[in-house]
């Protein structure tokens, strides 16, 4: 008999597909929400799959902090025009001057928080009804109660309480008018899966996923770069060190990891190895239990 | 009817999957058993057990609660309790899990559903102390109706009986006379546990000599667990046209899709239901190149030597083996609404990538959870409850039972006011 099996790696990024077909077909104006992230690239590059030979049947959102490596924008603008796709960028700085949202103060400001109004003015005018999210279940526990077709109500809130049941392969998108999803392609990806699959597609990746020289800081345990963003402070002190990050967000709060993996080889021991998730270094998570979830309802990614 | 995995190291890439849930009345000691199997088996970091180890000493608990690992959301760990699914993951070097943990508070069987939807293999916990109750029988009469077909009784709690084999022999006959009429659990295993305290989780018990079985994590990575699809019926529900618009692909027309069944090769007859249209295909592509064969799970897009019309919510089918094409449905359903069902009521029907409006034509009867006798004559469906109910839908379906195949046998009733999902169903 023949032998039909499939590996893990091929059911999840066929699972994949069929969500993001699924997006394009159910909802008008969806929108991929791509950060630059590794999980936000290989979003990009399933949805790339999902339409070919057709180009991807939807924009990209890159909600930008302002505090950007520049790695990350130069890859975005590449990836753009290497797939020909149609690119929107919701920029905080510019919320920021419209007073929209104001800067968070004292020394552990950060912009996260404004992502938050930053994306929903974005998605509310450009009309999107829903935005395509990279984030995994694995990556944090209010994310792993989450559904692949999330409600988000008129205010972009979350209802953990009262999610609508998802059965089987069966999606609901309906909604009123004003309400939006938020779709997740990967929830049923792991970090170690997402490297797997980079290695086996051959995605190319930001440098900044590599081991490097770079100038840092320590600030409350997390190795920061410093950049025009993250200066040294008082009482700290700049060191050299080969780093690299596991996860991509906003200079001044993502934490990089020392390392010397300079290969997607290594990468993957390395992940199989670590001891810590890769969140455990983002000083968003670390304010508060709940942290994740009480950004969720208030609309975060 | 385990068999034993031959070769138990694999490397990640060819590593297979096993999908299970847990089930259960609430306090049974799901969560803690998710939490103790991850942690007994070093799937949790660091950072995340700090957490939960904070935690607990804030709450002055006795014990690490491992149920925080999967109790993720501050209502959750509030209350104590589960409201919604987590999903967790975790391999070892035999195999590769998704682990569904579900609520077992009865307010939220709609998300005990949810989570078992997708399961091959349920482990339903029982209370040592209490044996089998209500919500026992309900989540395995739900985890028999999804067919899920291999179930763990995990009589957890032994620690607080005395380890006492006497009482895990009364809870494994009392649910083995329950489970007779279970007619698609193809197999059952019983195992005392203590989720508190790792008796028998991942090791092996010294409180319990008189159990010779296996551990529950030995069992769950060698347990045989025989392919889902069905790859007889060749079934490709069209979600989407690829017209890509470009003078390289000028005519190209793919019809997207994920294999729900059987194989297609290129070449091979097929007929487009509803339409009764046929044609060939002519090849299958990815974005890595054509296919020799699809089949299912694959998301392919298909194209066929002729030009016809095919849109979303068309299924595309081989000629000898067809899917039953009609708009009267017998149907086994959840009812997962506040609002009770309605004899005659109006709601919208999703089965594979269609959706029609659909009328509740008649109750045949609900399902008596305890006897799992059949209730006639009382045709209200009020929250939770199972019964058969007959369907007729404004367009015609294709479909298959669920019985042959769990993706063109299921569908979701939505109620079109309020957008929500109100039912599971499946097919007869
Ligand atoms: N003594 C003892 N207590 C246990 C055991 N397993 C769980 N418990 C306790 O039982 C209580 C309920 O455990 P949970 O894991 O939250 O139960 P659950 O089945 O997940 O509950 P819901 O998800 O709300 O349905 C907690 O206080 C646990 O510490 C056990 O083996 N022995
Ligand atoms: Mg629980």
């Amino acid at each position: 008999m023949q032998d039909y099996s499939v590996t893990h790696l091929k059911q999840l990024e066929s699972e994949a597909i069929y969500i993001l077909r699924e997006t394009a077909a159910q909802f008008e104006r969806p929108v991929l929400l791509f950060s630059g992230g590794k999980d936000s690239i290989v979003m990009t590059h399933l949805a790339m799959k999902a339409f070919w030979p057709a180009k991807i049947p939807f924009p990209l959102l890159h909600v930008d902090t302002g505090h950007n490596f520049p790695e990350t924008i130069q890859y975005r603008d590449d990836l753009v025009a290497k797939l020909g796709a149609n690119l929107v960028v919701g920029s905080v700085e510019e919320a920021i001057k419209d007073g929209r949202v104001v800067e968070e103060k004292g020394p552990n400001a950060s912009r996260n928080m404004l992502q938050i109004q930053t994306l929903l003015d974005a998605l509310e005018e450009g009309q999107y009804d829903a935005a395509m999210g990279g984030a995994r279940r694995d990556e944090e526990k209010a994310r792993a109660k989450e559904r692949f077709f999330s409600h988000r109500d008129e205010f972009g809130q979350w209802d953990p309480k009262n999610q609508r049941p998802e059965l089987w392969n069966i999606f609901n998108g309906r909604m009123a008018h004003g309400e939006h999803f938020r779709v997740f392609p990967l929830s049923n990806w792991t970090e170690m899966d997402v490297w797997q699959y980079m290695k086996a597609e051959n995605i190319e990746l930001p440098s900044l996923y590599y081991s490097h020289e770079r100038d840092v800081v320590i600030r409350n345990g997390t190795i920061l770069a410093v950049s025009e963003f993250v200066q040294p402070r008082d009482g700290e002190k700049v060191e050299k060190k080969r780093i690299r990050f596991r996860t991509m967000g906003d200079a001044t709060i993502t934490g990089a990891v020392e390392s010397d993996a300079d290969t997607m080889d290594k990468i993957i021991e390395e992940v199989a190895a670590a001891r810590q998730t890769e969140r455990g270094n983002r000083a968003d998570d670390k304010r508060s239990e709940s942290a994740m979830e009480d950004r969720k309802k208030a609309g975060y990614f | 009817m385990s068999t034993e995995n031959s070769s138990p190291e694999k490397g990640y890439l060819d590593m297979d999957l096993l999908r299970f849930t847990t089930a259960g009345s609430v306090d049974d000691g799901k969560s803690t058993l998710i939490g103790r199997l991850m942690y007994d088996s070093k799937a949790i970091f660091e950072d995340q057990l700090e957490s939960i180890e904070n935690t607990s000493k804030q709450r002055g608990d006795e014990h690490v609660n491992l149920a925080l690992l999967t109790d993720g959301l501050r209502a959750e760990r509030e209350q104590g309790i589960t409201i919604d699914v987590a999903y967790r993951y975790f391999a070892t070097p035999r195999r590769k899990f998704i682990i569904a943990d579900t609520p077992g508070h009865i307010q939220y069987t709609r998300n005990m559903v949810t989570g078992a939807s997708t399961a091959n293999l349920a482990i339903i916990l029982v209370d040592a102390r209490k044996g089998v109750i209500e919500q026992t029988c309900r989540h395995s009469f739900i985890a028999n109706l999804l067919r899920i077909q291999h179930v763990v009784i995990a009589v957890n709690k032994m620690d607080l009986v005395d380890w006492s084999e006497e009482t895990f022999n009364k809870i494994r006959s009392d649910f083995q006379k329950f489970a007779s009429r279970l007619d698609n659990i193809v197999e059952i295993s019983f195992i005392p546990i203590s989720a508190l305290k790792g008796d028998n989780v991942v090791d092996k018990s010294t409180n319990m000599p008189w159990y010779n079985g296996p551990t529950l994590l030995y069992h769950l990575e060698t347990l045989y667990v025989g392919p889902d699809a069905n790859h007889v019926d060749s079934r490709l529900p069209v979600q989407w046209v690829i017209r890509p618009h470009s003078d390289q692909y000028h005519d190209f027309r793919g019809y997207a899709g994920r294999v729900a069944g059987g194989v297609f090769k290129p070449g091979d007859d097929v007929v487009v239901y509803p339409s009764g249209f046929e044609a060939k295909v002519k090849a299958l592509h990815t974005a890595d190149g054509e296919l020799e064969e699809a089949y299912s799970p694959l998301s392919v897009a298909m194209t066929l030597d002729r030009e016809i019309d095919i849109s979303r919510g068309d299924m595309i089918a081989k000629p000898n083996n067809p899917p039953t094409v009609g708009q009267d449905i017998d149907a086994m359903v959840c009812w997962f609404s506040d609002k009770p069902l309605n004899p005659r009521g109006k709601f919208l029907i999703r089965h594979c990538s269609k959706e029609a409006k659909a009328l509740i034509r008649d109750v045949k009867y609900k399902v008596d959870i305890n006897t799992l006798h059949k209730i006639e004559g009382d045709n209200q469906f009020t929250l939770n409850d199972i019964g058969r109910i007959t369907i007729r839908t404004a367009s015609p379906l294709c479909y298959d039972s669920y019985k042959r195949n769990r993706v063109t046998g299921s569908f979701i009733l939505v109620d079109a006011n309020t957008n929500e999902t109100v039912a599971a169903g499946m097919i007869r």
